[in-house]
């Protein structure tokens, strides 16, 4: 397999990856509206950072008033998962990948391309990961335009439906991967019932979404860290 | 909003540039910690979990469609459907719910 074929390969996988990604963030797009930025603004949020859970998680408090700090601690906890991610895809290069790949290979990492990376025999090849990162990254952008650019274009219906697709993204994340554990569907179950108890009782109206979130987080996580560790062929 | 839409975006960047970028450059080896590997692994589930619900329910213009939407992408999710396919389920369950409901 020579050089150029990595990359071809790269653009060929990334491609659905791409489409999909154009879809949802049209949605993305309707939520930065909703926040007040332009779709200038939203496009290059979204291409510096590629992240469904925490754009939309800081383009709410973005709208909702929040700080710079509350901001950057929301995309902290809602991009944790691109942490872990990126230590298991650190496995994944070879020893000798130099630098400069390295410093570009972590600037698009998510759910699907790491999905991607991973499904790839041996260690990665930066070339692939140009490939993937260079066709679906563009896709998102030009969704998140779009998305602001048409919201007030788009009929009302549309716009409602279009709303709910970021979250059933969210559950094909963690939905499938609960099936096969216990601990899994139960933790994500105690934790959607909390979300609730926490948004909807009185006691709790003090907390912001993103505190909310980040209590819940942290909390939730390390009670099922110390009450149920991972054996090491659970991870990715 | 608040503050200026550009540094809330140059915030938003440097954080997700330096939560994916340190690891890949510092770790070179692997992690040992078993709470700490713990810990990262459920993170993801917990923070989508809490965002999901109950946000879901005042996303669509009624909360009848879109508790439909969210039972819709349930569903789909639960059968092993990929991203694109359970998003689409969902918008089409509030979608065609709405057009009997509003």
């Amino acid at each position: 397999m020579t050089k150029d074929h990595a990359f071809l390969r790269g653009l060929r996988d990334g491609a659905p990856i791409s489409l999909g990604y154009f879809a949802v963030a049209i949605s993305l797009g309707i939520a930065a509206r909703g926040a007040g930025l332009t779709a200038f603004q939203a496009a290059l949020a979204s291409l510096l950072n590629n992240a469904s859970a925490g754009e939309f998680a800081a383009f709410t408090l973005i709208g909702a008033g929040a700080g710079y700090l509350e901001v950057a601690l929301m995309t902290l906890v809602a991009n944790a998962r691109y942490l872990l991610m990126s230590c298991a895809l650190s496995q994944k290069l070879a020893a000798s990948t130099p630098l400069i790949p390295r410093l570009i290979i972590g600037f698009d990492v998510t759910d699907e391309i790491f999905g991607a990376y991973i499904a790839q025999p041996g260690p990665l090849n930066p070339r692939y990961a140009y490939g993937v990162i260079l066709i679906a990254l563009p896709g998102w952008a030009l969704g998140t335009f779009l998305g602001v650019a048409m919201g007030s274009a788009l009929p009302a219906r549309l716009v409602s439906a279009l709303s709910v697709s970021l979250y059933g993204m969210f559950l094909a994340v963690i939905v499938p991967p609960a099936r096969k554990s216990r601990v899994l569907a139960a933790l994500i179950a105690a934790s959607m019932a909390l979300s609730a108890l926490f948004t909807l009782a009185p006691l709790f109206a003090f907390l912001s979404t993103g505190a909310r979130v980040i209590l819940l987080t942290v909390a939730l996580s390390a009670l099922a860290a110390w009450r149920f560790p991972v054996e090491e062929e659970a991870q990715p | 909003m608040t503050g200026n839409a550009y540094i809330y975006i140059f915030a938003m960047a440097a954080v997700s540039y330096l939560i994916r970028t340190l690891p890949l450059t510092l770790i070179r080896r692997r992690i040992e910690n078993r709470f700490l590997r713990s810990f990262l692994y459920y993170v993801p589930y917990v923070t989508l979990a809490v965002m999901t619900f109950p946000s879901i329910l005042t996303a669509t213009g009624s909360v009848w469609s879109a508790w439909l939407g969210f039972a819709a992408a349930l569903f789909c999710a639960w059968r092993g459907m990929g991203l694109l396919p359970v998003a689409c389920a969902a918008c089409a369950a509030v979608f065609l719910s709405e057009l009997f409901l509003l």
